[in-house]
This record gives C-alpha cells, sequence and structure tokens, in this order.
C-alpha cells in the first residue's frame, strides 16, 4: 500500500519486455496471413480444376460434326403426283434423297447392307432437316442443292478424337467399312465441325447429335421467374411484418424458429410436400413449372425472409425516429425509408436464395419435373424440366456422346447463373444508398 | 457507508474527494409529486399533470407536473438518466414506439388530452415536431428532405408552394444561404451543425407549434452551437419550444424557464434567471454548482 506511487519497473525494462514480446507477435500476425491466403489458393486452385474440367469436357458440345452433300430434291420422291400439299410434303421419304446423294458421292457402293451402313454415317435427325427445308420453301423441289446434314453420333465422337481407331473393329461405334468413308470424306473436305444450333435451340433427345438445351433453359427460365414473383413479394411482405408491425410476443418467437429451422430442411421433403399438396391435393400438372415454382417458393422464403429482417434490422433507428417524429404514418415510414435502405441487403439474400433455387433438383424430381420432355415449354403449365435435372438426366445416359452433353449443359447453367447474379449487382448497386 | 448508498441510489460518484457533501444532499429528502417552483403558466400551450412513465418495472418518470408556454423556451436539465428525454418524448408520443413502455397521467395539448382515443399520433406529431440529439437527415437530397413532411401531409398545392416551403424553411433555420446552389445534394454531405439546422427546417417546414429539441447540441461544436442557439431565440417568436440539455450555460442562454430533472422526479421549476441565481431545493442547488452529474 505504502509505495504503490512508485512504478514497479524502470522505463528500460518495460522497454524491454515490449521488445521481447515484438517478435513473437509480428510472427503471429506473418503465420496467420499465411494461413488466410494458403486457404485462398486452395479455393481457387479447386475451382479452376473444376472449370478446366467442366470446359474442357463441354466445349466440344457447342460444335457438331456435319458432312456435305449434294441433295437432289428429286419430285418422283417428294411429291409424286404432283399436288404441292403441305400434308404430302410431309409425310414424303426423305430419307430416300440422303441415300441417293450418299449412293452419288460413293458410287462404289453396293448392295442394301453396304448401303444401310453407309446411311448410318448420317444423324436420323438429317432428312427431318430437309423436311423443314422443302415445307417451308416447296419451289426447292427439282432444284439441287449442297446442304451440310448432322452427321451421326458414332462420326461426330471420332471427330472428335473420342474414338480409338486402334481398338478391333467390334469395339468401337464405327467400323473399318464407314472409317474408310469418314476418311475420304475428311479428305475431300466433305466432313468438319460446324457450330452447333441444335444444342441450343432445341430440346431433349435420346440421340446425343439431337439432344438440345433450350427445353431446360425455357424450363429453368419459367420455373425461376415464376420463383422470384411469388418469392421476393411474400418474402419481404413477411419480413416487414416481423420486423417493423409485429408484436414481440410468444406467436412471433414460435414464427421466427420455424422459419428458421424451415431453411434448414432438406430440399426433398419440400419437394414430397409440393407432390402432396399442389399435384395431389390441389390437381396442378405435373412436371409444370408452376408447380415447381411453388416448391422453390417455399425452399428459397426462409432464406428471403432471414436476410431481410438482418436488412432491416441494420437500417438505424435514427431514420425511423426522424420519419415518425415528422408525423409520417408507420407504413410512410417503412415505404418511404426503411425498405430503400434495406433493399440492397433484402436483394442480397434474393440472390442467393434465387441460386439456391437455380440449382436445386431434388424436389423438381419428386413433382416430375425429371420426366423425359422434348418439347421446349410456352407456359407456366407446359411440361418442362430444368437446366441442374437435365445435367442429371444427361449424366445418367449411357450414349457416349451426352458425356459433353452433360457439361455443356453445366457451361450453360453456369452462363445462367451469371447472368442472373449480374443483374442483381446491377440492381443493388442502383438502390445502394449511403447514410 | 454513505457511497453505499449513493451507489443503491444510483447516482455515480466521481470525484471522491466531495463525497461527504455529495451524501448529504441526497439525503434531502424527494418527495414525489412535490415540485418546487410554480409548474403552472399563464395560457400554455402544454400542460402535463400526473405524468407517470414506466419502462417495464422501471418507473421512469413519477408524478410528473408542468406547463410549458407559448413562445418560450422551457430547459429541461438533470444529469443522465433522470428522465428528461423521456418526458420529452411523451409530449409526441415517441414513447409509443418503445414497446414495454406505459405512460399515464394527463398530457392536454390546447386542452385536449394527446392520449385520447380522438387524438391520431400522426397528427400530433405534426403539431409537435421533434429535433434529435444525434442529426439524422434521410439519405435524401436536402430539397427531399425539407419536402418530405409538407409531401406527406399534404401542405403544398403544387410544386411551385412547395419550392417556397423548402426556401423559407430552410431561411428560417439559416442554411439557405449555405446549401441554396447544392439543393439535389445529399443531406447527409453537409457538416454535423448544418445537419442539424436541416432537421429543424425539416422540422418547421411541417409549421409544427411545438418543438421538442433533444441535447441538439451535443455532437456539435462550439461554432454550430452557437449558431443553433441563435436560431432557438427567432424560433421562439413563433413556436414553444422545449430543450434537453446538459449544458447548464446552454440552458441558462437559450431558456426563459428551466426544469431540474431528478432520478424521475421533477424537482424544480421556475423562470431561468431564478434558477440559476436562486435555486431553493438542495438538488437543484448541488447540480448547478457543479457538485454532482
Amino acid at each position: 500500500m505504502s509505495n504503490t506511487n512508485k512504478p514497479r519497473r524502470t522505463a528500460q525494462e518495460t522497454q524491454a519486455i515490449v521488445e521481447r514480446s515484438l517478435k513473437r507477435r509480428y510472427w503471429a500476425e506473418r503465420r496467420f496471413r499465411a494461413y488466410g491466403l494458403t486457404a485462398i489458393v486452395a479455393a481457387l486452385a479447386f475451382l479452376v480444376y473444376l472449370f478446366f474440367v467442366i470446359f474442357s469436357n463441354g466445349l466440344g458440345a457447342f460444335r457438331q460434326t456435319e458432312i456435305r452433300l449434294d441433295v437432289f430434291y428429286d419430285p418422283e420422291v417428294i411429291d409424286p403426283a404432283g399436288t404441292r400439299h403441305a400434308e404430302d410434303l410431309q409425310s414424303a421419304d426423305y430419307q430416300a434423297l440422303i441415300r441417293a446423294s450418299l449412293k452419288k458421292k460413293f458410287p462404289d457402293v453396293e448392295g442394301r447392307a453396304a448401303t444401310r451402313e453407309l446411311t448410318r454415317l448420317v444423324s436420323g435427325s438429317a432428312a427431318f432437316a430437309l423436311q423443314r427445308r422443302v415445307v417451308a420453301d416447296p419451289k426447292l423441289i427439282g432444284t439441287s442443292d449442297t446442304e451440310w446434314v448432322l452427321a451421326s453420333d458414332a462420326v461426330d465422337l471420332f471427330e472428335k478424337g473420342h474414338i480409338n481407331r486402334s481398338l478391333a473393329e467390334a469395339e468401337r461405334p464405327l467400323s473399318d467399312q464407314q472409317l474408310a468413308w469418314v476418311d475420304r470424306l475428311i479428305a475431300d473436305g466433305s466432313l468438319g465441325l460446324k457450330f452447333n444450333k441444335t444444342f441450343l435451340t432445341r430440346g431433349d433427345s435420346r440421340e446425343p447429335e439431337n439432344a438440345g438445351i433450350w427445353g431446360a433453359v425455357a424450363g429453368s427460365f419459367f420455373t425461376l421467374l415464376l420463383t422470384l414473383l411469388l418469392s421476393f413479394p411474400i418474402g419481404v411482405a413477411a419480413a416487414v411484418y416481423l420486423e417493423e408491425f409485429a408484436r414481440r410476443n410468444r406467436w412471433t418467437d414460435l414464427i421466427e424458429v420455424n422459419i428458421n429451422n424451415l431453411a434448414a430442411v432438406p430440399s426433398i421433403v419440400f419437394g414430397l410436400l409440393g407432390l402432396a399438396v399442389f399435384i395431389g391435393f390441389f390437381g396442378l400438372p405435373r412436371s409444370a413449372p408452376l408447380v415447381g415454382a411453388m416448391v422453390l417458393t417455399l425452399l428459397t422464403l426462409p432464406t428471403i425472409i432471414i436476410a431481410s429482417r438482418a436488412a432491416l434490422k441494420a437500417v438505424p433507428p435514427s431514420i425511423r425516429e426522424a420519419a415518425l417524429g415528422m408525423g409520417a404514418s408507420k407504413i410512410q415510414m417503412v415505404t418511404h425509408h426503411v425498405l430503400p435502405l434495406a433493399m440492397p441487403g433484402m436483394l442480397t439474400g434474393t440472390i442467393i436464395g434465387m441460386a439456391r433455387a437455380l440449382g436445386e433438383s431434388a424436389p423438381l424430381l419428386m413433382i416430375g419435373m425429371v420426366a423425359f420432355i422434348v418439347d421446349i415449354p410456352k407456359g407456366i403449365t407446359d411440361a418442362s424440366t430444368v437446366l441442374p435435372v437435365q445435367v442429371f438426366l444427361w449424366s445418367d445416359s449411357p450414349e457416349r456422346g451426352f458425356v459433353e452433353k452433360t457439361s455443356g449443359a453445366i457451361i450453360v447453367l453456369l452462363a445462367f447463373l451469371v447472368v442472373m447474379n449480374t443483374t442483381a449487382v446491377i440492381l443493388r448497386k442502383r438502390f445502394e444508398r449511403r447514410w | 457507508m454513505e457511497a453505499a448508498q449513493a451507489e443503491r441510489a444510483g447516482i455515480n460518484l466521481k470525484p471522491s474527494g466531495r463525497m461527504p457533501e455529495e451524501a448529504s444532499s441526497i439525503e434531502t429528502p424527494v418527495e414525489t409529486g412535490k415540485t418546487v417552483g410554480n409548474i403552472a403558466v399563464d395560457d400554455p400551450i402544454f400542460s402535463c399533470r400526473d405524468v407517470d412513465v414506466f419502462y417495464g418495472e422501471k418507473h421512469a418518470i413519477k408524478k410528473v407536473g408542468i406547463d410549458i408556454g407559448k413562445n418560450q423556451v422551457l430547459a429541461m436539465i438533470g444529469p443522465s438518466g433522470c428522465g428528461k428525454s423521456t418526458f420529452l418524448r411523451c409530449l409526441n408520443r415517441m414513447n409509443d414506439t418503445i414497446p414495454n413502455a406505459r405512460v399515464v397521467g394527463s398530457i392536454l395539448l390546447d386542452g385536449k388530452d394527446i392520449h385520447d382515443k380522438k387524438q391520431d399520433v400522426v397528427q400530433l406529431r405534426a403539431r409537435v415536431g421533434m429535433v434529435f440529439q444525434k442529426p439524422n437527415p434521410f439519405p435524401k437530397s436536402i430539397y427531399e428532405n425539407v419536402a418530405y413532411g409538407p409531401r406527406i401531409h399534404g401542405l403544398a398545392g403544387d410544386r411551385v408552394e412547395l419550392d417556397e416551403i423548402v426556401h423559407s424553411s430552410l431561411q428560417r433555420a439559416g442554411l439557405w444561404e449555405e446549401v441554396k446552389d447544392r439543393l439535389q445534394h445529399p443531406g447527409t454531405s453537409l457538416s454535423g451543425g448544418q445537419q442539424q439546422r436541416l432537421c429543424i427546417a425539416r422540422t418547421i417546414a411541417v409549421n409544427p407549434e411545438v418543438i421538442l429539441m433533444d441535447e441538439p447540441c451535443s455532437a456539435l461544436d462550439p461554432i454550430a452551437t452557437a449558431r443553433i442557439e441563435d436560431l432557438m431565440e427567432e424560433l421562439r417568436q413563433s413556436y414553444a419550444i422545449v430543450i434537453v440539455t446538459h449544458s447548464m450555460q446552454q440552458a441558462a442562454r437559450v431558456s426563459q424557464r428551466t426544469a431540474y430533472f431528478h432520478l424521475g422526479d421533477l424537482i424544480e421549476v421556475g423562470e431561468t434567471d431564478r434558477i440559476f441565481t436562486n435555486p431553493r431545493h438542495r438538488l437543484t442547488e448541488d447540480y448547478i454548482t457543479g457538485r454532482f452529474g
């Protein structure tokens, strides 16, 4: 007690102690920085690897092997009666035109078996392409034209280097004879890789060369648009009510706990719920974006509500007091001041929710969006599938050609995600205000 | 022993050397509802009697009665936590926004109870404006800040009239010359003192009858404070002003009447000159002579 006025150490002693600890403190900081850097590098490396694998596999899907044929639109084959009726034009045997063109190219091929093998170089859908051209423009009949037609899946794989010609004949999809023809086609420039319009504009197909992503893109678009239209207003309204208007009591506590729990419910449970309630009870159509969007709304609502409430909580109370002090009613306070300030945070929550909804496949399997659907959906009640489910479907297909389609679909899915998030970020920047 | 008592009573004993005197002042009996001085004025705008405020179990204001006169400034002083801000917030029912807060007693504005069922709280706040401790302009342009009140209350018929209200409000708040060339700049880009004057302009744009100020200068430097004080003297010609302040010099400079609060009790009310020269209650004297608080 008596000598509390006297310092325990001299200034020099204190300095020495501080100096000794300095090294250790700086070392701790350097160590921590190294940990952080390692973590970031590791994460980036995984990301780069992932992108490399996806792009190296998937870029091939955007190009497709085609064969050049000199097609003679033979009136005898297409329209022997000369009626030019659309029905007659549609039901004609266009495969015969392709067969004739191929034979012209390879006059040495004889016999039915050899001819069949030759026609197998060309995709079965090539005849439909000719049919579409003729129906669109009947004047073509009787003329000759050079057409690039879709090659078969096997030729496409060979052209992209996925078929090893040193394997025994029985172990590869192309026979020796077919390989020889392909070599001749390549030699005279009649076979090459073209931009794959089919992949970006068509629906699903059992043949890899005819399979397109557009059906799934349209399905995803309708589903997500509807999810956004449902979940954003409902989520924001729920958050605003709970945060600004509801009294704190046991009921609101109960609701809050349940919202937090819902965020952790496995997504497939929501799918089962959708199946039982929306399809089973309300009788809404199966496989439809409408039902998919309702299920995904249930899934994203907790995320949006939680993020929106956090955003509302972050608005300084002084702004609320200022508005109320001016004589603004509560709803004016919310709509004029609180909501605009909370909007960026709410949009962030919505982006997270929508990104999750875009990548979700499990609940959609439950409500039938996993069906094989060739037609491109034109509305929210048409049967459709979505991008992640399309990826799942194709990854499950045995044909080798679907491998690159799967990766191609993932690239489209990622592009979709990037476009969506960019839009949201731009929107958020617009709303952002400082106070 | 005495220190422990004082501590239990919630008094912060800062300089230990003065303890005995302080303890003695604390022992002066405080009788709830027995305010020293004349609480009534002629022709009051606000007339409060037996006002109690509870925050849950806490009894924050005890049987306070006071009148607020027209065209004068009433200063409310007292140590932190004495309830002066709480009382101020009763006058435009801002305590409604605090869960668990309960106000009882009669608060008459122009003879009508503000807690009456017929009294709309939005209308009340249009009549009783408020300026807060921290300048809190809306994150909008200077123009929009001032135009907000007239807009929501529909006070301006057209754009020209609105412009006129904004102009005159900024003029009366002494801010027009400084901001006339940048009305579209955000209100938050102004300095602290300018922001507070913007908040005052925003309040008077609604043309209220009373302006409540909750420590309006505590975040400002002396020059900005002086400007606000000059402004209050001018505004007093048209409005009744109630100001909560921690600065006794400020209370002495700007107010005509002063009320001293202590632990939820209104200890003394009187003419400002009288309170500062000749306080009648022991607690008031101790506070204004700087013995505690």
